[in-house]
């Protein structure tokens, strides 16, 4: 590990001295190497996401219906990269916690933003297009 | 008297998991993000960041197509082609999502490569990359060229609601010039593979930092992201 950061040769070779005693130096496989088959399967899976999101479109769908596909497509694609294309399946719980709590933050704001966004076109439909309500 | 502590450091200290791994983490001594080069931790920590500021511009998006009183324009036409003689709603939308997850698969191959030690590979992965990415880019231009000349403006539009033309040139702007970024600096460590810099771990000419194969996983960190942003402007913005 040291050794990967590179910046600190004199660390890694007291590492490497460390392991003097008897027992074989473990070695450590540098980053992250998956079989090449997973990210096929994912870039094939991203590709049929991604046309299903288009045909929404394309067939015009309307309603909760289309809400609710591009949301479900959405939320697949997104999970597919970060977790297979960035390798965030395989690193520790510390980093996948420490990137993922703060956007429970950015939901309250969604919600604070949709409340005031509301109280915003209500008062606009009183003031300002009488012939709304 | 106090007496030293004679602890050997000579075997690897063995990382627990689940949630007790993630208090012994954070509350260990010097770093919190075991097993992952502190580039690498960066990078996420500002792509956190970044995900707060798109965030931001599309939640403020919601809010003023939430809260206007005249109709939104009606996305699928306004980015319409007549391609071959034939209408298609959305389709340069649809093709530039296709290019950048191509992008997204061609860097994913690469830093698989780089890990290999396959420097030509790597590479014309890299290159691959970055040349889809100025594809994406010059789609782009091509588009807010082609809404300009409609008369899309930040603050107005023959098509409907004013606050159309802000939040499009705003959102899209923004993740252009990631993009952008991001292929300069994908040709940058392009470059940097296939002359050894990397293999030799020659420092760098702005941090002075040694080169290495983790360079290319963190290139290809911020690479994903902008494909992930991509994911959800393309949901939010143009098909919602």
């Amino acid at each position: 590990m040291a050794h990967a950061e590179g910046y600190h040769p004199a660390h890694a070779h007291a590492h490497a001295h460390g392991h003097g005693h008897g027992q074989p130096a473990v070695h450590q496989e540098e980053g992250q190497q998956h079989p090449i088959g997973i990210y096929f399967k994912i870039w094939g899976l991203l590709f049929v996401l991604s046309a299903a999101s288009y045909m929404v479109d394309y067939l015009h769908l309307q309603g909760y219906l289309r809400w609710f596909l591009i949301i479900v497509f959405m939320l697949l694609k997104a999970g597919l990269i970060v977790a297979v294309f960035m390798h965030m399946m395989w690193e520790r719980l510390a980093l996948m916690y420490a990137i993922m709590i703060p956007l429970v933050f950015l939901m309250v704001l969604m919600g604070i933003g949709a409340l005031e966004a509301d109280y915003t076109f209500f008062t606009r439909g009183i003031y300002f297009v009488r012939g709304l309500f | 008297m106090t007496q030293a502590n004679t602890t050997s450091t000579a075997q690897a200290l063995t990382l627990q998991d689940g949630v007790p791994g993630i208090v012994a983490d954070w509350s260990s001594d010097q770093r919190a993000f075991k097993n992952v080069p502190w580039g690498k931790a960066m990078m996420w920590i500002f792509l956190l960041s970044d995900t707060f500021i798109f965030s931001s511009f599309l939640i403020s998006y919601m809010t003023v197509r939430m809260s206007t009183t005249v109709p939104w324009p009606n996305t699928s036409e306004v980015f319409a082609l007549t391609l071959f003689g034939k209408h298609i709603p959305l389709i340069l939308i649809a093709i530039m999502t296709f290019v950048l997850i191509s992008s997204s698969g061609t860097m994913a191959m690469a830093v698989r490569c780089g890990y290999q030690k396959n420097r030509k590979m790597t590479f014309i992965l890299l290159m691959v990359t970055a040349a889809l990415g100025a594809t994406f880019v010059g789609m782009q231009a091509f588009e807010w060229s082609k809404l300009i000349s409609e008369g899309v403006r930040p603050w107005g539009n023959p098509m409907g609601a004013a606050q159309f033309g802000s939040a499009f040139f705003m959102i899209t702007g923004f993740h252009g010039t990631h993009v952008s970024i991001g292929v300069i600096f994908l040709i940058i460590v392009a470059v940097k593979v296939l002359r050894g810099s990397l293999d030799e771990q020659r420092p760098g000419f702005l941090t002075g930092r040694r080169g290495n194969y983790e360079m290319v996983e963190t290139m290809g960190l911020y690479w994903h992201f902008v494909d992930l942003v991509w994911v959800f402007i393309f949901a939010f913005f143009y098909l919602w």
